[in-house]
């Protein structure tokens, strides 16, 4: 699904904060990517999601070369992405619910097919009450999840989650990676940005750990 | 994105019931279980763009200050073509024919030979001779009053009002009393046209070129302003391109908020405009009989800019609501083209 060959960046003319990265994420696969604070952990889902381009080596998203994607075939290949940004990227102005249904109305979906999945999974990630809320309302941990739910609702092939559970307590926690796993048992590969190692220890997956640039894959 | 058979939230469903929150199990101060208030709407109604922020209120503001100066400019300046037509008009539709004395001349026969010559010719609507007392008055300001005529050798004049629309012959008619009536000339104002018709050419291109100035600087001040207010939904468009919206979704969100945002700072631009020129009309019909009210009527006419004045003021609201939606398109555009191209991404 995503493929890296020798891949490697560097902002502006300092040092490269990643080099030689070579590892793909497989289609139905459950990785955590780790590494200390400032080891490019962001960097590198930012690479994945195509939101920046390597200064050097290949990127490989669908089977497609990234730098040959035609523009307008972008969106096709957003929609197959799940992202969850560790600073939510909410829009302040629409309620957690419309924020969370986003993703299906631009795809041009009517609401009456989608209303009852919203909040179903709104529901779920402890948000049903908090539906009708602006997001500068709700704390850093309903803002996680609904930044979570936008992520999950239209099934992604693949999600990237940075950080996705920096700012709730171990129980939400938990309850969050259990949701992950079960997107994972539907068919969705993911990958989560964390340093947590508690969370990392509740669930036997993949680790790709960063550091200093250089990445190790633990399998 | 996968079929979407084995949803989400149905495989969610099928987890441990008792691991949601508590806080979904929670009782209400009156006993009753809250729910998720299903009567209420889940949509705030809001577009996908944000709407009552800072930048649009200023936007608008700015986008009706501009309409209003454009739509002024442009009254002014229909006002200002029509009341030069009417004055070449006025002075077009009259010519004179003065007589003058000399010993032994009847100027009274003169004076009826001319007058018939005149009505003789098509398109002559009548012709008046100022008697004595309107000559004299009209010398009055040089000669003072008490004027005797008959002591003064003091020429006499007839004016000919002309039909509407009618071209009399007036080299005919010019030939004809010089002719036939001694010590007659006639006078077609010609000189008096000509400058005023340079005048009034000059004045109305001086305020078509005011105009142009003035709809340069709207266009500009709504480019800018309305890129001003795009630059704080930045994070709105990556936002929505992440969520895989295409461009063409995008960009006919922002051009379909940017549009109301422009029709109605037009609005009320253009509203104010035409507002003040009724108001101008009104004043001007209250101050008609009064020195300073003839005065400003002469030179303004009644403050009606015509039809073609207020249809060029809504064409005005038209193309500076356009010019917001075509500037948010483009810049949104812009915006995708550098998120969408993977080659332009930094």
């Amino acid at each position: 699904m995503i493929k890296f060959e020798n891949v490697g960046l560097r902002y502006g003319l300092g040092r490269e904060v990643l080099s030689d990265l070579n590892f793909q994420i497989a289609p139905d696969s459950f990785q955590f990517l780790t590494g200390p604070s400032g080891a490019g952990k962001t960097s590198l889902l930012r690479l994945m999601l195509l939101s920046l381009r390597p200064t050097r080596g290949l990127v490989h998203v669908f089977g497609k070369e990234a730098s040959k994607i035609p523009p307008k075939h972008m969106p096709t290949i957003r929609r197959k992405i799940g992202v969850v940004f560790q600073d939510f990227r909410l829009l302040n102005h629409l309620t957690t619910y419309e924020n969370v249904a986003l993703p299906l109305q631009v795809r041009g979906k009517m609401e009456a097919n989608y209303r009852q999945d919203v909040t179903d999974l709104l529901d779920w990630v402890g948000l049903g009450e908090r539906m009708h809320v602006l997001p500068p309302v709700l704390s850093g941990g309903e803002k996680q999840r609904a930044a979570i739910a936008r992520a999950l609702i239209d099934q992604p092939d693949v999600l990237l989650a940075d950080e996705p559970t920096g700012n709730v307590d171990p129980p939400l926690a938990r309850r969050l990676l259990r949701l992950f796993i079960e997107l994972h048992r539907s068919g969705t590969s993911v990958v989560i940005a964390t340093h947590d190692l508690t969370l990392m220890d509740q669930f036997d997956a993949r680790r790709l750990v960063l550091n200093s640039g250089r990445l190790q894959i633990y399998e | 994105m996968r079929d979407a058979s084995s949803s989400i939230p149905g495989d969610f469903r099928s987890m441990n019931e008792e691991q949601k929150p508590d806080r979904d199990k929670k009782k209400s101060r009156t006993g009753t279980k809250q729910t998720n208030s299903p009567k209420r709407p889940l949509k705030s109604g809001k577009t996908i763009v944000p709407g009552e922020t800072v930048a649009s209120t200023a936007l608008t503001f700015v986008i009706a200050i501009m309409a209003f100066l454009a739509c002024f400019t442009l009254g002014v300046v229909a006002m200002i073509n029509a009341s030069a037509s009417k004055w070449q008009s006025d002075i077009s539709r009259e010519v004179t024919i003065q007589i003058k004395p000399a010993d032994g001349r009847e100027m009274d026969d003169a004076i009826r030979s001319a007058g018939r010559i005149a009505l003789s010719y098509e398109g002559i609507a009548k012709v008046t001779a100022l008697n004595d007392a309107a000559t004299a008055r009209l010398l009055e300001p040089w000669l003072g009053s008490g004027l005797e005529l008959s002591e003064l050798p003091v020429p006499r004049l007839l004016t000919v009002t002309i039909a509407d629309g009618a071209k009399p012959d007036f080299a005919g008619m010019r030939a004809r009393i010089e002719a036939e009536v001694a010590g007659a000339s006639l006078d077609d104002h010609r000189a008096w046209i000509d400058r005023l018709t340079t005048m009034a050419v000059t004045m109305v291109l001086i305020g078509i070129s005011v105009f142009l100035l003035m709809m340069a600087a709207t266009v500009t001040t709504v480019i800018f302003a309305t890129r001003g207010a795009m630059a704080g939904n930045r994070d709105v468009v990556e936002v929505l391109h992440f969520v895989g919206a295409d461009s063409k979704f995008i960009s006919k969100q922002f051009q379909r908020h940017f549009l109301s945002l422009g029709l109605k700072g037009a609005a009320i631009g253009t509203a104010s405009a035409i507002g003040l020129f009724l108001l101008l009309a009104t004043w001007s019909s209250f101050s008609v009989a009064t020195p300073q009210g003839d005065q400003i009527s002469a030179l303004f006419g009644t403050f009606w800019p015509g039809w073609l004045g207020y249809i060029g003021m809504l064409a005005v609201t038209f193309l500076v609501a356009g010019l917001t939606a075509l500037t948010s398109r483009w810049t949104v555009h812009n915006q995708i083209r550098i998120l969408q191209d993977y080659n332009r991404i930094a």
